[in-house]
C-alpha cells in the first residue's frame, strides 16, 4: 500500500474545477514531485491530503488513512509546510517551535533539543528571540519549514519550500531533505516552480495543468521523451527552417520562441550537420541540455520562469502585509 | 497527554500574545473606569432616594454590573482574533496538527477567560479604594471569581463561534455589537431587574433568558454588604444556587455548540 493514494480526486470552487480527477499513488520514502503553473491545484490538493480541505468526489489515503474516514489519524503522521507565511509573527522563533513541538506530540523533555537542531540546520541561531515580525522574508520562510520537520513526521508536504531562499540555503535544505529521506523513509510530496529542486530532488513528477495530469514520470524519463539536447537556432526564414527541421527523423521537437528556434535534437553530436543543413543559413545557435524548463514548456505551454519571478513578489508582498 | 500539551500550547500563545500587546489592557481598564466614575457619580448626583437601588450609592450599585461588562465585552470581542487567524495561515498551522477540534476550542476559550481575569482584576482592584462598601473577603472573591469566570467562559465561546462564522473583522464586530449591548442592558448591570415586573414585564423575561443576569445577580448579592456587614436582600433576586446552575449550564451548551463551530468551520 502506497504512503499517500488518491482515486478520482476532485475539488471545485463554485464552477471552477480546481483539482480535477486525480489519480496519485506515492511509495513509502519517495519524494514526489508537483509541478504547475499558478492555479494549477497543488495547494489545493495538499490541502485536501493534510485533511484542511473537504473534497468533492474520489477518495484519499495517507499513511494508510482515509483523509475523510480518519482525519485525526492522518494528522498524526503529517507535517506540512504551507505555502503562505503561517508563522506567528507576534512571538519570536524559539517560541514558534517550542509551541510547534507542544501541538505535535513532540515529548515535552525533548523538544528544547529538537528547537536547538532546527534552529541549527535553517542558521537562525542567535535570532531566535526576536519577534518574526521582525525577521526578513527568507529567514521567516527558514523557521516555518524548521518547524514543519520539527516533529519528525512521516510523511511531509512541502508547498514551495524554498521559495525566496537564498542559492546556498537552498543546498542546505536540500541535502537535509534528502538526508531524511535515506535515514527515516520519510515520504515527500513536493510542490515547486525551481526546475533545478524538482530535477535534484523528486523521484517522480506530475506536471499539472488545471488539475489534471498530463505528464507523470522520473525527471530523467520526462527530459528523454521531450527529446535530447535543445538545439537554439537564429535562423533567416524561420518557416522554412521550422518545417524542414521537424521533418528529420532526429528532431523530436521543434518550438518558436521570440524568432528563435528550440530544436530538440536526438543524439546531437552524430545529427548536427543534418540540423544545419535543414535550417538554412544560420544567423547564430547553441546547444544545451534539455531542461525540466523544456518539459514544462513542452506540457504546459508556459514557460516556468515567468511564474516564480511572479511567486516570490508575491510572496514576499504576503508577507508584509501580514500584521495582526 | 499530547492533548493536555496542545491544550496548553494553544493556551500559552494566547496568553503570551496577551501579554505583548499592552494598549489592549489600558484600552479595557478606560471604558469601565469611565462607566464608574462618569455615570456611576454622575447619574447617583441625581438620585434622591437610594432605597430603589438596595440603599446603597448609585456608583457602588453599579460596580458589579461594571465587573461584568469588563468580562462580557474583553470576553466576546476575543473572538475577533479567530476571524483574523483564518484569514491568513496561523490558523492552518493549528489545524493540521493531531489536536482534537475540542482541543483547539478550550485552549481558545481558556485564553480569551485569562485574558479577561486579569483584565477584570484590575478594576476589582480599583474598586477596593473607590468603594467602601464594597467586602472583599476569602468567601466573597472566591464566589465573585468563580461566576466571573463562567461568564467569560461563556461569553468566550459566544465570541469564538460567531467569529467561527464570519468572513471579516468588520461583520464580526458589527454582528457582536447587536449581541453584546442588548446582553449588558438587560443583565440588570445598570438597574435592579425586578422593578421591572409590574413597568415592562417583557423585559423583566428577557433580563431572564440573559445568562448575564446571573452573573450580574450572584456577584451584586456577594459584593455589596449593608450596616453591619450584613447581606442584602433587595440583591438576591435570583440566588445564588440558581445563578450557578443556570450560568454552569450555558457553559456547558455553548462548550459543546463551539467544539461544532470549530469542527465545521471553514478557512
Ligand atoms: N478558497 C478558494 N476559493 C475559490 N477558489 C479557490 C480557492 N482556493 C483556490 N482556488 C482556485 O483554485 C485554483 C487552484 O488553486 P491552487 O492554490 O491550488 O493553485 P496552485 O497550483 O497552488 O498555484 P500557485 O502555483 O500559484 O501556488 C485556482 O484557480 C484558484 O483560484
Ligand atoms: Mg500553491
Amino acid at each position: 500500500m502506497g504512503a499517500i493514494e488518491t482515486h478520482g480526486l476532485t475539488k471545485r470552487f463554485g464552477e471552477l474545477v480546481a483539482v480535477d480527477n486525480l489519480n496519485l499513488d506515492v511509495a513509502e520514502g519517495e519524494i514526489f514531485g508537483l509541478l504547475g503553473p499558478n492555479g494549477a491545484g497543488k495547494t489545493t490538493t495538499i490541502s485536501m491530503l493534510a485533511t484542511l480541505l473537504g473534497l468533492d468526489s474520489g477518495r484519499a489515503s495517507v499513511a494508510g488513512y482515509d483523509v475523510i474516514d480518519k482525519p485525526a489519524k492522518v494528522r498524526e503522521q503529517i507535517g506540512i509546510v504551507f505555502q503562505d507565511p503561517s508563522s506567528d509573527d507576534i512571538l519570536t522563533g524559539h517560541e514558534n517551535l517550542y509551541l510547534h513541538g507542544l501541538m505535535y506530540g513532540v515529548p515535552r523533555a525533548i523538544i528544547p533539543q529538537r528547537v536547538e537542531e532546527a534552529l541549527e540546520l535553517v542558521q537562525l541561531k542567535g535570532r531566535e528571540d526576536d519577534l518574526v515580525r521582525t525577521y526578513s522574508g527568507g529567514m521567516r520562510r527558514r523557521l516555518e519549514l524548521a518547524r514543519g520537520l520539527l516533529h519528525h513526521p512521516r510523511i511531509l508536504f512541502l508547498d514551495e519550500p524554498t521559495l525566496g531562499l537564498d542559492p546556498q540555503t537552498r543546498q542546505r535544505i536540500w541535502a537535509h531533505i534528502e538526508s531524511i529521506v535515506a535515514e527515516r523513509k520519510v515520504t515527500i510530496i513536493l510542490t515547486t516552480h525551481y526546475m533545478e529542486e524538482a530535477d535534484r530532488l523528486c523521484d517522480r513528477l506530475a506536471i499539472i495543468d488545471f488539475g489534471r495530469i498530463v505528464a507523470l514520470d522520473s525527471p530523467q524519463t520526462l527530459k528523454d521523451t521531450v527529446g535530447g539536447d535543445t538545439v537554439q537556432l537564429e535562423v533567416v526564414n524561420v518557416e522554412a527552417a521550422a518545417t524542414a527541421l521537424e521533418n528529420l527523423e532526429c528532431v523530436s521537437r521543434c518550438e518558436t520562441r521570440d524568432g528563435r528556434l528550440d530544436v530538440a535534437v536526438q543524439d546531437v553530436a552524430q545529427n548536427l550537420p543534418a540540423v544545419f543543413t535543414a535550417a538554412g543559413e544560420i544567423a547564430s545557435f547553441s546547444v544545451r541540455n534539455t531542461t525540466l524548463d523544456d518539459v514544462f514548456l513542452h506540457y504546459t505551454g508556459h514557460d516556468i520562469r515567468d511564474e516564480s519571478a511572479e511567486g516570490v513578489a508575491k510572496h514576499m508582498h504576503r508577507v508584509r502585509s501580514v500584521n495582526r | 497527554m499530547s492533548q493536555l500539551s496542545g491544550l496548553y500550547a494553544i493556551w500559552l500563545r494566547e496568553v503570551k500574545v496577551f501579554f505583548r500587546e499592552y494598549s489592549r489592557l489600558i484600552g479595557s481598564v478606560l471604558t469601565p473606569l469611565l462607566w464608574l466614575v462618569v455615570v456611576g457619580k454622575g447619574i447617583g448626583a441625581s438620585i434622591e432616594d437610594d432605597a430603589s437601588f438596595g440603599g446603597v450609592g448609585y456608583d457602588t450599585f453599579i460596580f458589579p454590573g461594571i465587573l461584568c461588562m469588563t468580562v462580557l465585552f474583553q470576553s466576546v470581542f476575543y473572538g475577533l482574533y479567530i476571524v483574523w487567524d483564518r484569514k491568513i495561515d496561523f490558523l492552518k498551522e493549528v489545524l493540521a496538527a493531531p489536536l482534537h477540534r475540542s482541543t483547539i476550542f478550550l485552549g481558545k476559550v481558556l485564553g480569551g477567560v485569562t485574558d479577561s481575569m486579569v483584565q477584570v482584576t484590575i478594576i476589582v482592584i480599583l474598586g477596593y479604594f473607590i468603594f467602601p462598601e464594597v467586602t472583599y473577603t476569602v468567601r466573597s472573591l472566591t464566589v465573585v471569581y468563580l461566576f466571573m469566570f463562567l461568564l467569560a467562559v461563556t461569553m468566550t465561546s459566544i465570541g469564538l463561534i460567531i467569529g467561527s462564522r464570519m468572513e471579516s473583522p468588520e461583520g464580526f464586530s458589527l454582528v457582536v455589537s447587536l449581541v453584546v449591548f442588548p446582553m449588558y442592558f438587560l443583565s440588570g448591570a445598570l438597574f435592579l431587574k425586578r422593578n421591572l415586573t409590574s413597568e415592562a414585564p417583557y423585559l423583566y423575561w428577557a433580563t431572564v433568558a440573559n445568562p448575564v443576569s446571573y452573573a450580574v445577580d450572584a456577584i451584586r448579592y456577594t459584593l455589596l454588604r449593608g450596616d453591619g456587614g450584613r447581606p442584602i436582600e433587595a440583591f438576591n433576586e435570583f440566588g445564588l444556587a440558581l445563578d450557578f446552575a443556570v450560568l454552569g449550564g450555558f457553559c456547558l451548551v455553548l462548550l459543546v455548540i463551539g467544539t461544532w463551530a470549530f469542527r465545521t468551520m471553514r478557512l
